[in-house]
């Protein structure tokens, strides 16, 4: 995304290519260009533009795509943290 | 206009309930059996916007009971997804409406939906558009191509400050249950004017951390979300230094101030990653792995500063 650029090194975006059937489905969902067509082979060309939002595993035809997706805000995430512990929260303040 | 209001409300989380839209298949114009099929959130506002951005058209419209969530945040809950999809083409007998089997769904729809799985249950095969509404007339008029353009996120000024009102009503709670702690507290320690000083100065950090933070986002140095924000508590701490005399506090008063506003401050602007479209949850984690102590080492430090500062004055 233009003038946006998240930390590097994070992304828990895999792709396994031996399964890539080169339909291009991960292209065609992906928001921020993660993707490239390559010999009728998807790669991932920018793992660092990743936002983990999940679109390309859920769409790939033959599971060739894994990634951590889930709520991305910092209470969010201390609920779930907070969840995992067996910890009552705050309740309160994620987003709807 | 009654819309434009509307919307202005429901951003400060008013009567939001109340932005439902009925879901099902609607037809905007005179859609024939060939019309395109597009689907859509039963957010009020998603779906004023696709039904402007579509008039003087002839097009199916199908809407997904998403609870009255935008098409983002719903596909992320799994209510803008496959099952509801496939409910909806079903319960709407779309195959008997529309000759053709094809839906077409927008982009930021997708986290929600198995394309495939789609077209296995329905028959109906998916195609993603584009990611704004805005952009739907060009794609109608492209023979349904999406062009890289219409791909392509964006997150400008104006998209980042209509979220701030909802993140002000989501702290309402928090904000008076520590905000009114903080200031009895400093009542009964310091009396009345230093605790107005002290809330004062937590609100200001507080509105730093969720509207300051955000809306000049790219302007701020950094790529972590918590450092934009505790730069921007910093500079916020040196504004309320300078204004509310901070000159003649203690100086422990005065160095609680300089690590306690830009912490809550940080807080709040990590807290904005959740509305963003390109912070990674891994990323997320990763900041609050490494900042989250040390705010809470800076606020609690700075407690004990501000106590002895009180005390030995």
């Amino acid at each position: 995304m233009k003038g946006f650029r998240y930390l590097s090194n994070v992304a828990t975006l895999e792709l396994d290519q031996g399964r890539c059937i080169g339909c291009g489905r991960c292209l065609e969902v992906c928001p921020h260009q993660v993707f490239v067509l390559e010999a009728r082979r998807a790669c991932i060309g920018d793992r660092d533009a990743c936002m983990e939002c999940g679109a390309c595993a859920g769409n790939c035809p033959v599971d060739a795509i894994s990634v951590d997706s889930g709520v991305g805000c910092a209470t969010g995430i201390i609920n779930e943290w907070l969840r995992e512990k067996k910890i009552p929260g705050l309740g309160g303040g994620s987003c709807g | 206009m009654s819309d434009h209001l509307g919307a202005c409300k429901a951003r400060w989380g008013i009567n939001r309930m109340d932005f439902l839209v009925p879901p099902g298949l609607y037809a905007i114009g005179t859609p024939t059996p060939e019309a395109p099929v597009l689907v859509t959130a039963n957010y009020k506002m998603t779906y004023d916007l696709v039904r402007r951005v579509l008039a003087g058209r002839n097009v199916w419209l199908l809407v997904l009971e998403t609870f009255g969530i935008n098409v983002w945040c719903a596909a992320g809950k799994g209510t803008f997804g496959t099952g509801e999809l496939v409910r909806r083409v079903a319960e709407s007998g779309l195959a008997k409406v529309v000759t053709h089997r094809r839906v077409t769904l927008p982009i930021l729809g997708a986290p929600g939906i198995a394309a495939h799985e789609v077209l296995k249950q329905t028959g109906f095969s998916v195609r993603y558009a584009t990611i704004r509404a805005e952009d739907l007339p060009e794609y109608l008029d492209n023979g349904e191509r999406t062009t890289p353009a219409m791909r392509e996120l964006s997150f400008t000024m104006y998209e980042r400050l209509v979220l701030v009102p909802v993140e002000i009503v989501l702290v309402l709670k928090t904000l008076l249950v520590l905000g009114g702690g903080l200031y009895l507290a400093a009542l009964i320690l310091a009396g009345s004017s230093a605790a107005l000083t002290a809330l004062l100065g937590y609100l200001g950090a507080v509105f730093t951390g969720i509207a300051l933070g955000p809306v000049l986002l790219p302007f701020i140095p950094g790529r972590s979300f918590a450092v934009k924000g505790a730069l921007a508590g910093l500079a916020f701490s040196a504004v309320f230094y300078a204004v509310a005399g901070g000159a003649l506090w203690s100086w422990p008063v005065q160095l609680a101030s300089f690590l306690a506003f830009p912490a809550v401050s940080s807080f709040y602007t990590l807290n904005f990653t959740g509305c963003t479209t390109y912070t990674s949850r891994s990323g997320v984690k990763k900041e609050m792995r490494l900042s989250l102590p040390v705010l809470g080492g800076a606020l609690v430090a700075s407690l004990c500063l501000a106590l002895v500062g009180t005390l030995v004055k």
